[in-house]
């Protein structure tokens, strides 16, 4: 990819380089790491995915036809466990990698090996949790959430899914730690944080979110470790513990998690359609202090995910508030982009298209939060299908759409390069079409009262269970089009000049493309930082 | 794709839709919460048409702007992109509070109801429930009868993997159990709710109650069923606990207070006739051990 950058480079003096597999292995330079990172999204995206048709094929009708239930257990639990922390989270921290020095007009991220090293963890850990389907008693099945006690009934798989996530967190929170000193010490003289573009404050924001909920888990599941191991009753009532203190200390970390899936997604939209409405973004400043806000909001929401455990009548109250707020900043979001494409000039490349999808689908998503947030509703609502419905619906055409869009959006920046628009059209077009197949009729079974995470179902269940299952794998199947693109792009793609959008604005879009391998080696002067800061 | 590759994608697509549609009475009018039968479970359903309606009728306004600019404003149709448009306070100050108003307004019946819900004084029976890998044990704590409820035999054929038998022919498939819950109708019921080994959620949707069994906690719930509403009640675990969750069904067969009392007065009688190890309710076991 990089390596293809066209000799008229100014920059390419710098570009040594090791050749071979110790390019890859002892890589240091941002780009290769991001690919790396993107590459690896795209396999654990695969892998997850894969889980996934396991489960609709046998929901497809009623009945046990293809699998046991523990096996059925072990599927919901690693398609979480893959898609959050091998699919979605390595996607962005690739993106990140690619892009923030590019957009603070860095010459590369300000720790290289800790970069190399929070990178190769990865392989690690998801292989040890993968290799847990082979140990006695099957993998890990008592839900991506580990409640115990049912989490300690794991057999062998139970060690290795706690130092699977351990290592998780240990590479979210140095590749976190990077992206803060990145942005914090890098950034091009001139640059100031309120000029910064929102892929990179929504970053910066998820950054602090994952230094600050990691530990948090890292605690929790080795608290589990402990009690399954060492005799201590941490989460077993027999011992004076207490199980419902797991989901509150996981939950601290889970709701900041769901933010750190999708804030950056925030930052990819407001990109994206400012781009194609070329025109900038309405309302920048207050973007930002509404992503700031659901940031700051989404410590303090967590037990929502737990109304049903039985807590104080103001405990449920402010937990139902407090989260019932935070559709307030999020609308200032929605209604901002929208108000940037009003009075535009909207063309519909498949950014944009993704870009929207976006919009529309994540807003839905939004509905259906704010509804889980009331909580005599949520009694009904707690662990069926409208829950999964829900988090689906902010998930795929959510955090998934929004990494899709980012990459088609500047796949032709890295390799220089136009892919085949007329192909990617299509595979927007079948993916919001099948992802609507396979989530919204969820929602109905749901409210009709099937619960989640069930292997087998009543009759009555059938239809809408068959019409998610076929939108399930169309969806799985028109995913394969995603990397088919990029690989016949990288092959044969046509050239394109530096900035390969029309309405395109950015520092990354003041270098030549393909970008070359050390960003900015010289900083941008200020009349390229404030022709690339028009918001 | 080729285009007889598409042809059969079709036929096959087609030929599931007419079998789905040929069950059309049971399957494709399954959309949305029921009322239930009981005054919280009727609330519940309130609140969540409530909430959906508005949610509905923000997303009319938002999409319709939207797909507006959608239309309106395309390069395609020649639109001049006006750049000065990029802050407007009043807009700005407008959607923000906006948004805080509707939300009062969703969540004070909301907290109203909750605030119902959670009142457990003044119940006329109570019921221990303890949920256990995988089926549930009732307890009725004033009179000396107390009974296991597990998933009904034909079910449990049926669920067997590649057991043969279509789920279809047996009745109530996964929704019916041995031994349900009874109770009497227009009476205030207390559950106690407890788990044995793992966490499991015991959620009876006509009765708009689920609550959490969690071993080595008591929660409290209740319900009250509609006085001429007696009948039969089906509902799941609703948390995931092992292999089984999906298999360890709810069901409450409400009566008329008549005909609870004689059967209460049956079932203590024959608990009494029981030999002594018997009269007392037999620990929960079953449960899989979490021990290291």
């Amino acid at each position: 990819m990089a390596e293809a950058h066209a000799p008229d480079a100014t920059h390419d003096d710098h570009d040594h380089k090791p050749h071979g597999w110790r390019r890859w292995v002892f890589a240091t330079n941002h780009k290769d790491i991001g690919t790396m990172y993107l590459i690896f999204a795209c396999t654990m995206f695969f892998i997850g995915g894969a889980m996934a048709m396991v489960i609709r094929l046998e929901l497809f009708k009623p009945g046990m036809q293809f699998v046991d239930p523990q096996l059925f257990n072990s599927m919901t639990t690693m398609h979480a466990l893959v898609m959050i922390f091998g699919a979605v989270m390595p996607a962005w921290t690739g993106l990140a990698n690619w892009m923030i020095p590019m957009q603070v007009g860095a010459p590369d991220m300000a720790l290289p090996r800790l970069n190399n090293f929070s990178f190769w963890i990865l392989p690690f850990a998801f292989t040890l949790l993968l290799s847990s389907l082979f140990v006695p008693g099957g993998a890990p099945a008592g839900g991506w959430t580990m409640y115990p006690p049912l989490v300690l009934q794991n057999g062998a798989s139970f060690p290795m899914l706690i130092f699977a996530v351990h290592m998780m967190g240990a590479s979210s929170i140095l590749g976190a730690i990077n992206v803060v000193v990145t942005i914090m010490n890098m950034r091009a003289p001139g640059l100031t944080l309120l000029r910064m573009p929102l892929f990179v404050w929504t970053w910066l924001i998820t950054a602090y979110l994952l230094i600050a909920v990691m530990p948090v888990l890292a605690g929790a599941v080795t608290m589990l470790l402990t009690d399954h191991f060492f005799g201590t009753t941490f989460f077993t009532a027999a011992g004076g513990g207490d199980p419902v203190m797991f989901q509150h200390i996981f939950w601290f970390f889970g709701h900041p998690e769901v933010y750190i899936l999708i804030l950056p997604a925030f930052g990819i939209v407001s990109e994206i359609i400012p781009t194609f409405s070329r025109k900038p973004l309405f309302g920048y400043e207050a973007m930002v202090y509404a992503v700031a806000s659901i940031a700051f909001l989404s410590f303090i929401v967590w037990a929502h995910h737990m109304f049903t455990v039985g807590m104080p009548l103001a405990a449920q109250l402010f937990f139902m508030l407090s989260t019932m707020l935070i559709a307030v900043p999020t609308g200032v979001k929605v209604f901002n982009w929208t108000a940037t494409m009003w009075k535009g000039s909207l063309s519909f490349e498949p950014p944009m298209l993704f870009a929207l999808a976006f919009l529309f689908l994540f807003t839905i998503g939004g509905f259906s939060g704010l509804m889980l947030a009331i909580v005599p509703a949520d009694y009904q609502y707690q662990d069926t299908y409208f829950v999964v419905a829900h988090f689906h619906y902010v998930l795929v055409p959510g955090a998934i759409f929004g990494i899709m869009a980012g990459v088609y959006y500047w796949l032709p920046k890295w390799v220089g390069k136009m892919y085949d628009q007329k192909l990617a059209t299509w595979h927007f077009w079948l993916s919001t079409i099948f992802v609507n197949v396979l989530f919204f009729p969820q929602h109905f079974l749901g409210l009709a009262g099937m619960p989640r995470r069930i292997p087998d179902y009543a009759v009555q269940f059938t239809d809408w269970n068959m019409v998610s299952s076929i939108g399930g794998f169309g969806f799985g199947l028109a995913q394969l089009l995603f990397p088919y693109i990029i690989w016949k792009c990288v092959r044969s793609g046509a050239p394109v000049g530096a900035k390969a959008w029309e309405g395109a604005h950015g520092l990354e879009w003041e270098l030549p493309s393909p970008a070359p391998y050390h960003s900015w080696t010289e900083p941008p002067s200020d009349a390229v930082i404030a022709r690339g800061a028009e918001h | 794709m080729t285009r007889p590759r598409l042809a059969s994608l079709a036929c096959a697509l087609a030929a599931v839709l007419a079998t789905a549609a040929a069950r059309a009475e049971s399957g494709w009018a399954l959309l949305n919460m029921t009322p239930g039968v009981t005054q919280m479970s009727r609330n519940i359903y309130r609140l969540h048409m409530e909430i959906f309606w508005i949610c509905v009728a923000i997303a009319v306004v938002v999409f319709g702007v939207m797909i507006w600019s959608l239309v309106k404003f395309r390069k395609s149709r020649g639109a001049i992109p006006d750049v000065t448009l990029v802050h407007n306070t009043k807009v700005e100050f407008i959607w923000t509070v906006v948004p805080v108003v509707i939300l009062v307004i969703m969540a004070v019946p909301a907290a109203k109801t909750l605030v119902e819900i959670e009142d457990t004084t003044k119940t006329e029976l109570t019921i221990k429930v303890t949920g256990f890998q995988w089926g549930w044990y009732y307890d009725y704590l004033d009179d000396s009868v107390a009974y296991y409820s597990h998933l009904d035999r034909k079910s449990d054929e049926a669920r067997e993997l590649a057991s043969g038998i279509d789920p279809n022919t047996v009745d109530h498939y996964l929704l019916s159990v041995d031994h349900p819950l009874v109770v009497p109708v227009d009476t205030k019921v207390r559950l106690l709710i407890t788990g044995a080994d793992v966490i499991h959620s015991w959620w009876v949707p006509a009765f708009g109650v689920k609550k959490d069994a969690i071993p080595g906690f008591v929660n409290e719930a209740w319900f009250k069923v509609d006085a001429d509403k007696p009948g039969l009640y089906r509902g799941q675990c609703a948390e995931l606990c092992g292999r089984d969750h999906g298999f360890m069904p709810i069901v409450v067969d409400a009566r008329s207070k008549e005909d609870f009392a004689a059967w209460l007065k049956e079932q203590a009688a024959l608990s009494r006739q029981a030999t002594a190890p018997a009269a007392s309710p037999p620990a929960v076991t079953g449960a899989a051990s979490t021990a290291p």
